[in-house]
């Protein structure tokens, strides 16, 4: 990762276990909005922001979470490589007052590399409803560097950790960081490496940790092997620990043992538990949201509540804001010809330009707005690594991994952020099967066109038609979960054999979530950052449509030509033309695939206002639609080829061609399968 | 008693004795605390009956039948 600094500045990195409200300090100390939520793996990128304290500026990286510096995933690569080799003046380690002694796991590791180091004890407010009380100065004591209480998200502690980063980073102190002790002949041998690498390194390197490593036969750091002198002293070292038969397995298990008994030691000696069953209350919770009986029931009812809120929530105020949209339009066409526009001008700015903007926010931010918020509801309440724990059965027998659920539901927001977030998959295998799926669930641009699809097509107007909506939606969401399932399964059959591997999924506590701050910060976050994708690529779709629909060529218009050429084989699959070419335009974003259908079918009829969905019902059954045309447009929309930036996050993360490929064709290929099957069927037994 | 994890009823608790794992299935468990002597107690089952949700350490972490049945312990 490349920083660019000015010489003043003071580089800080936040490192620490997921899930620890690592996140939460990042935004309180930069006031950036990194997006945070109760679940393992939330840092997918590293996020970089600026804060000042006593007239000095520091630079604050947010490393990935992760529970060692062994680099098991990219992810703890990341936060290694930067905490070993990045040019920082301190690290800031944050961990969970809830859960101390398995974060004091990574804490051990960290002051092996550095003395640098302040731990940032938070969630000291979710510790004492737990009664859990920890003796902050003790703790301090035994490691031997500063500690500091805080609750981030009331903003507790903060001051006094930018006290500590201060006096920490311009080295106002020296600090003598607790080592952890090995086994007497694992010391001899680190002794004996340590300063040839210090000699190499004119101890810019942190060598005990390197010595560790090395004798570890870490591959990462083979580099370091090729100055011979430590290669020599190395393979010296190496022999004494094999003749007190120390062996490699040996000595990995005395290294983690080591590190593990240290931190329980300290853990004991600075927490004292008042209640004894602290987290009954979460147990008790779990029993139901995990069990047997109740378990997925819930969650699938759960699913629905929300998508019922969705939909019914947002009828209202998406008739009023087109209505509003619409009634600007009507004043705009009364401008253009006030001031005798020619008419080729009031057509690519009003017909096509600003139309389509109309219909991509009339349709697309009232769901969002409401979708957005409610699932950062359940997010922060701690409910989807349950998700996962309920599904990994159905993934582990897909032969995929069980985070690849945590990694789907991110995807409902968008797939991009899904693909990213693949990076919580520590092997290579399981995380290549979950981006290459992660497309299979409809992300926040695609729920508005099936939401808007169903309800014209499918619900008579009656007191339950959003009750019925959500059921056939939940349906439609349930088809692409079973269809990630099926094609996992398929990929690790074929292309991607092999088999799961070790799979541990950390259940956090529950937490309250903040209701304030959620919606806040998911509208304006998640909502507007979506809705200002699909503006920007709204634009230049709607003067291409208008101009292709009104540029002729001998009399007809490229828009014709286009869907002339493209429909022999859309009628195939249930469509039309238009459709078809409304999906690939849509390539940019997919939130425009419907505001391009109703574009294009505008620019060849001549009615012009639609200001509900039942006259977009009454234009599309003009324009040929069925109940089959429905049906294939969702179907097509849930499984077609992923959006451009999806497809350009995934050739980032995979640094490969053949499988942004296959991640193109294979859901492509699905999708039309099964709109040509259903079609065929539909048609052999005249049911259209 | 010796059994391995997976067989360790609902609700009970016991000590890991030692782990059949090797390579990096054994540096996962052990970066979760599962070392000799550790003391797991086992929570709940997902609702098809694997993973299993176990208390190790202050954190509760799910594994699967897969791995437990690799890892012994003395109940």
């Amino acid at each position: 990762m490349s920083l660019e600094v000015m010489p003043k500045d003071k580089v800080i990195a936040l490192s620490g276990n997921p899930n620890v409200g690592k996140s939460t300090v990042f935004n309180s100390l930069t006031g950036l909005n990194q997006h945070t939520g109760n679940w393992p793996g939330k840092t997918v990128a590293n996020a970089k922001g600026n804060f000042s304290h006593n007239n000095k500026s520091f630079i604050l990286v947010d490393l990935p979470g992760t529970y060692s510096l062994l680099a098991n995933s990219v992810e703890e690569e990341v936060a290694r490589d930067f905490i070993c080799f990045g040019k920082h003046d301190a690290i800031v380690v944050v961990v969970d007052a809830t859960c101390l002694e398995r974060n004091l796991n990574l804490v051990m590791q960290i002051l092996e590399v550095t003395n640098r180091v302040i731990i940032c004890v938070n969630l000291l407010d979710e510790a004492k409803k737990k009664k859990i009380r920890i003796d902050l100065i003790k703790l301090q004591d035994l490691l031997g560097v500063p500690v500091v209480g805080t609750s981030a998200r009331s903003q507790k502690g903060l001051n006094h950790l930018l006290d500590k980063i201060y006096e920490v980073s311009y080295d106002f102190k020296q600090f003598h960081p607790c080592r952890v002790k090995y086994d007497d002949v694992i010391e001899q041998a680190i002794a004996m490496l340590e300063p040839v690498i210090d000699g190499v390194y004119d101890n810019k390197q942190p060598a005990r940790y390197l010595s560790i490593r090395l004798l570890d036969g870490d591959t990462s750091f083979s580099y370091i092997k090729e100055y011979s002198c430590i290669k020599n002293q190395l393979d010296k070292a190496t022999a004494l620990l094999r003749s007190h038969g120390i062996t490699s397995q040996i000595y990995k298990d005395k290294i983690a043992s080591a590190i593990v008994i240290q931190a329980e030691k300290i853990y004991k000696s600075s927490v004292t538990l008042e209640n004894i069953s602290y987290n009954s209350f979460d147990r008790r919770l779990d029993k139901i949201l995990t069990s047997k009986l109740t378990g997925i029931p819930i969650m699938v009812l759960l699913l629905g509540v929300i998508f019922w809120i969705t939909i019914t929530g947002a009828n209202y105020p998406s008739e009023v804001l087109s209505a509003f949209l619409f009634w600007i339009e009507n004043k705009l066409l009364i401008f253009f010809d006030y001031i005798n526009a020619p008419l080729w001008l009031k057509g690519v700015t009003v017909s096509g330009m600003y139309r389509t903007l109309a219909w991509v926010v009339s349709v697309m931010l009232p769901p969002m707005a409401i979708f957005f918020p409610l699932f950062t509801l359940l997010e922060d309440f701690g409910y989807l690594p349950r998700i996962a724990f309920n599904m990994d059965n159905y993934f582990k027998s897909a032969s995929a991994h069980g985070k690849q659920s945590l990694t789907m539901c991110m995807g409902f927001g968008c797939n991009a952020c899904g693909v990213i977030g693949c990076r919580i998959i520590d092997s290579p295998r399981e995380r290549l099967i979950a981006i290459l799926t992660n497309n299979f669930v409809p992300c926040n641009g695609r729920f508005p066109l099936l939401i808007s699809v169903i309800t014209m097509f499918f619900v008579k107007i009656s007191p339950f038609r959003s009750v019925i909506s959500t059921l056939i939606l939940t349906g439609f969401i349930l088809l692409s979960i079973i269809m990630t399932l099926i094609v996992s399964k398929l990929l690790s059959k074929t292309i991607l054999k092999g088999v799961p591997s070790t799979f541990a999924l950390e259940l956090p506590p529950y937490r309250c979530p903040q209701f304030g701050k959620v919606i806040i910060r998911s509208v304006f976050d998640r909502t507007l950052f979506v809705l200002k994708r699909a503006v920007i690529v709204a634009i230049p779709s709607g003067i291409i449509i208008w101009l292709m629909a009104n540029i002729k060529i001998l009399d007809i218009s490229i828009l014709k030509y286009c869907s002339d050429f493209l429909g022999p084989f859309a009628t195939l699959i249930g469509l039309d033309g238009i459709i078809l070419m409304a999906f690939i335009l849509g390539f940019p974003a997919n939130e425009i695939v419907i505001p391009i259908v109703i574009m294009s079918y505008l620019c060849t009829g001549n009615i012009t206002e639609f200001d509900s969905l039942e006259k977009l019902k009454t234009l599309l059954i003009n324009n040929g639609w069925t109940w089959l045309t429905a049906i294939c447009t969702m179907i097509l929309s849930l499984f077609h080829f992923p959006c451009a930036t999806t497809c350009w996050t995934i050739k980032k993360e995979t640094g490969s061609l053949k499988w942004t490929l296959i991640s193109i064709f294979l859901p492509t290929a699905i999708g039309i399968i099964l709109c040509f099957a259903i079609t065929t069927i539909a048609r052999f037994f005249n049911m259209v | 008693m010796l059994l391995s994890l997976n067989q360790l009823p609902i609700g009970e608790k016991a000590q890991v004795l030692l782990l059949a794992l090797d390579g990096t299935n054994r540096r996962r468990m052990l970066d979760l605390g599962l070392i000799e002597g550790t003391c797991v107690e086992a929570l709940q089952k997902s609702p098809s009956g694997d993973p299993t949700a176990y208390f190790i350490r202050g954190t509760v972490i799910a594994l699967r039948k897969e791995d437990t049945q690799k890892i012994i312990v003395q109940y």
